[in-house]
């Protein structure tokens, strides 16, 4: 090539397709996206987080939590689930109609199938699979309905129950989606960890909550004071080798109460439209663990 | 009277690049050394601080105070200096180089490329301050806080105009494929830095709109811009180190579309909440990318075909050889994490960390090392302060890249494998990595090692040179205040 305005002309086009491509583009798509509503709810969704929490994300950019968890739970797919409701009155048909559904069913596995339902009848399967068995139950006289459940292994490990969606993060600044999952990832958590003081302790020194956690304590966002008459009510509930010594507290600075609210406002737990499940589905094969408190010797999820 | 040049090319024993006249050598000495020179304090600087960063992971309370040296801004900090600090006032200084030398012309205003390097070098510093204080953006690559970026920006655009204008004014009308790798770069790296900052720091966009431009800038900064700078240098280099032809114009004519055309894609993640069709055409940039690795072997190959016992015997091809092979782990690296992304998520593992060790470190940086080793001595005219040393930084970088990179990519494999087993509790597979990355804390201290000795080579060349020049400015006044003594 001889000629450096050719050079500089493909690259300035071959720069201006990408920037179309993944800048202006997605900033159009979704740099210009609503608030939409839950399905089937219709509550609107997302709500902007509270105060505290707002000032929290700029806690969590400040200290680099993102240098270790990921806020994007990934999803592999949907499954379906039918789940039987009422039994009806026609017990014969509504048998027969379940040992269709389920050919490995004996007769009196079914007629014990149903009592005390709600129960599921299949699980993990395709749309059109339960879509046939919720049409024989019904037309045999039970009620019968269709659970969507999404699954993947983000979803086992029970970090949500959906993966992430723009939605999510519409009102946050910055959006931190993380790249690595040195620890778990974030996205819901305010689901299954949902107490403030557990994550207070947990900000002050991990391993006093979770047993061999390779996660920094984060003590400088705490003050470490002589206790003052009956004590501060803020100040944790440490035991062990982490608590201070006697007549000392541990009291959390405006940071750590931030923080912690920023956590557990962190709920990716509302069913979409574009990423849908039904609320209280109790899952599949890979049932997620979901509100699983993890207590000190029980590790995480 | 005998150049300085031709002095240096006897001291080195070894065929140095063509050494290029005299007031071409003049125009770039000083820009360059500043540049230089500050980039080998920010690499000692950054490597220390990733070695703070990984020391963690053998006690998770150590130094969990002060403040500024917690995991994640020292992580940041360094991932910052390792970058802006080294890789591009470094890859600058050479592009500068090349258009001067390539062109046969002086620089285009050495005192204007001077003060940007100063001003790049204080936007770092400022963007360090920032970072370890808690003003880190949390957009990785893209941790200083918007003033300090401004000054980096505001550096890069005199060094950038300097570059083309020196391009402009060239005597030799033929360009080669240097010249055009590093004029694409210098457009590039102005292009993404300036929407990133603009869009995420000054006027930042809504929702994720803001990861879609971290990805891209990161994908273009990595894959596009990095890839430019440092095949730029190989391409010019190689062969005349090695004294052979160049390969074939039209397989570098390849590589360079496919890095503008496919690498500018790279970078998105298939877990990110995005619509779908951006994770997905990105991963197909990626796989497409990997065309230009194959390229880039190829040249390579065709230039040193015959003659690799050459590149051994000399520690400056030796550099620019282990970067190349680096950058085709690195790129080959990165199409297996595009492919495995929904299905084992490596890239959420510590393979991502390798992949990134092989394309900054291993890649742009030991071809940088190579270069500066190969054009300082012509620069200021006498050989390096310590070969020793520079014998030695070759394996500290080789032995460091191997232990750093070898245990994160395999410790990463076994992480994600164990990610997908619902069963085994997140602490469990936290901890299986710890083996791996306590291996990889090793290489870190012998890749800071290795800064060191760069470090401390290079600032005992610049220091023997102004000792040089003061001693004769000395001698001249001594000679002119004896001869007016004389006069009188
Ligand atoms: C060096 C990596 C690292 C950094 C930095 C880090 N974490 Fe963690 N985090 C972990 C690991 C590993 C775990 C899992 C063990 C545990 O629960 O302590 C974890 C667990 C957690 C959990 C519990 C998750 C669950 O599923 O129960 C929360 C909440 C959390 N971290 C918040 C934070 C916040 C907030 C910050 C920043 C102030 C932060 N982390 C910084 C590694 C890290």
């Amino acid at each position: 090539m001889r000629h450096g305005a050719l050079v500089y002309l493909g690259a300035f086009f071959a720069l201006a397709l990408s920037w179309t491509g993944f800048v202006l583009t997605p900033q159009m798509q979704v740099g210009q996206m609503v608030a939409t509503n839950t399905v089937p709810a219709g509550a609107r969704y997302p709500v902007a987080r509270p105060g505290l929490a707002q000032q929290g994300l700029q806690v969590y950019r400040a200290n680099g939590c993102a240098y270790c968890h990921s806020q994007q739970v990934w999803q592999q797919g949907t499954v379906f689930d039918v789940m039987l409701t009422d039994g009806g009155t026609n017990q014969p048909g509504v048998v027969a109609a379940l040992q269709a559904v389920m050919p490995r069913l004996s007769r009196p596995e079914a007629l014990q199938l149903l009592e005390g339902l709600p129960k599921p009848v299949l699980r993990g399967v395709s749309r059109e699979e339960a879509e046939s068995a919720v049409k024989k139950l019904t037309t045999s006289g039970a009620k019968a309905t269709l659970w969507i459940e999404a699954v993947g292994p983000d979803l086992a490990r029970g970090w949500g129950k959906r993966r992430s969606v723009p939605e999510d993060f519409l009102y946050d600044y910055p959006v931190l989606l993380g790249a690595q999952r040195v620890g778990p990832d974030l996205a819901d958590v305010g689901v299954r960890q949902p107490d403030v003081g557990w994550h207070l302790r947990h900000l002050y020194a991990p391993a006093s909550v979770v047993t061999g956690s390779v996660m920094p304590g984060y003590p400088y966002l705490f003050e470490k004071r002589r206790v003052v008459g009956a004590g501060s009510a803020d100040a944790l509930a440490l035991s062990g080798d982490h608590a201070p010594e006697v007549g000392y507290e541990v009291v959390p600075k405006p940071e750590a109460k931030a923080l912690a609210a920023y956590l557990v406002s962190l709920r990716a737990d509302a069913p979409l439209f574009t990423a849908p499940f039904s609320v209280g589905a109790s899952g599949g094969p890979a049932a997620p663990a979901t509100n699983a408190a993890p207590t000190a010797g029980g590790g995480v999820p | 009277m005998v150049s300085p040049e031709a002095k240096a090319k006897a001291a080195a024993g070894a065929p140095a690049i063509d050494a290029g006249s005299a007031e071409e050598t003049v125009s770039c000495r000083w820009p360059l050394l500043v540049l230089f020179l500050g980039a080998a304090g920010w690499l000692v600087a950054g490597s220390l601080l990733g070695l703070l960063a990984s020391i963690k992971f053998h006690s998770p309370m150590f130094l969990a105070e002060p403040a500024w040296l917690t995991y994640g801004r020292v992580k940041a900090a360094s991932a910052a200096l390792l970058v802006y600090g080294f890789c591009v006032p470094t890859a600058l200084g050479v592009g500068l180089w090349l258009m001067s030398r390539l062109g046969r012309v002086a620089l285009a205003g050495p005192v204007v490329a001077g003060f940007g390097g100063g001003l790049l070098h204080a936007g770092v510093a400022v963007g360090l301050v920032g970072v370890l204080r808690g003003d880190g953006t949390g957009f990785l690559h893209l941790e200083f806080p918007a003033g300090a970026a401004g000054l980096v920006f505001l550096g890069y655009l005199l060094l950038g105009t300097v570059g083309v204008l020196t391009l402009y004014r060239r005597r030799e009308a033929r360009m080669e494929a240097a010249q055009w790798f590093v004029l694409a770069g210098l457009f590039w790296f102005g292009w993404i830095y300036s929407t990133a900052n603009l869009c995420l720091l000054v006027f930042p966009v809504r929702g994720v709109a803001q990861a879609a431009i971290n990805y891209w800038h990161t994908g273009n900064l990595l894959g596009v811009w990095m890839g430019l700078m440092g095949l730029g240098t190989v391409f010019a280099l190689l062969p005349r180190l090695a004294g052979r032809e160049p390969g074939r114009e039209y397989v570098a004519m390849f590589v360079f579309w496919v890095l503008l055309l496919f690498g500018s894609w790279t970078g998105i993640p298939a877990t990110a909440p995005l619509p779908a069709w951006m994770p997905a055409l990105s991963t197909v940039g990626t796989v497409l990318s990997g065309l230009g690795v194959l390229g880039v072997a190829v040249i390579v190959h065709q230039t040193l075909a015959g003659r690799y016992g050459s590149v051994w015997r000399d520690e400056r091809l030796r550099f620019l050889g282990l970067g190349v092979a680096a950058y085709v782990v690195g790129g080959v690296m990165q199409v297996v994490e595009a492919l495995s992304g929904r299905s084992w998520m490596l890239h959420f593992t510590w393979f991502t960390a390798a992949r990134e060790w092989m394309q900054v470190y291993g890649y742009l940086a030991l071809v940088m090392f190579g270069t500066v080793y190969a054009i300082v001595p012509a620069l200021v005219g006498v050989d390096w302060w310590s070969r020793r040393f520079l014998r030695l930084h070759f394996w500290l970088a080789g032995a460091g890249l191997l232990f750093v990179a070898a245990p994160l990519a395999a410790g990463g494999v076994v992480e994600a494998a164990r990610l997908l087993n619902p069963a085994l509790g997140f602490v469990e597979v936290s901890r299986g990595t710890l083996m791996f990355l306590r291996l990889s804390t090793i290489g870190e201290l012998l890749i800071l090692a290795g800064n060191g000795l760069f470090f401390v080579n290079l600032a005992g060349t610049v220091a023997g040179i102004c000792r040089r020049a003061l001693a004769d400015a000395l001698r001249r006044w001594g000679a002119e205040t004896t001869g007016e003594g004389a006069a009188a």
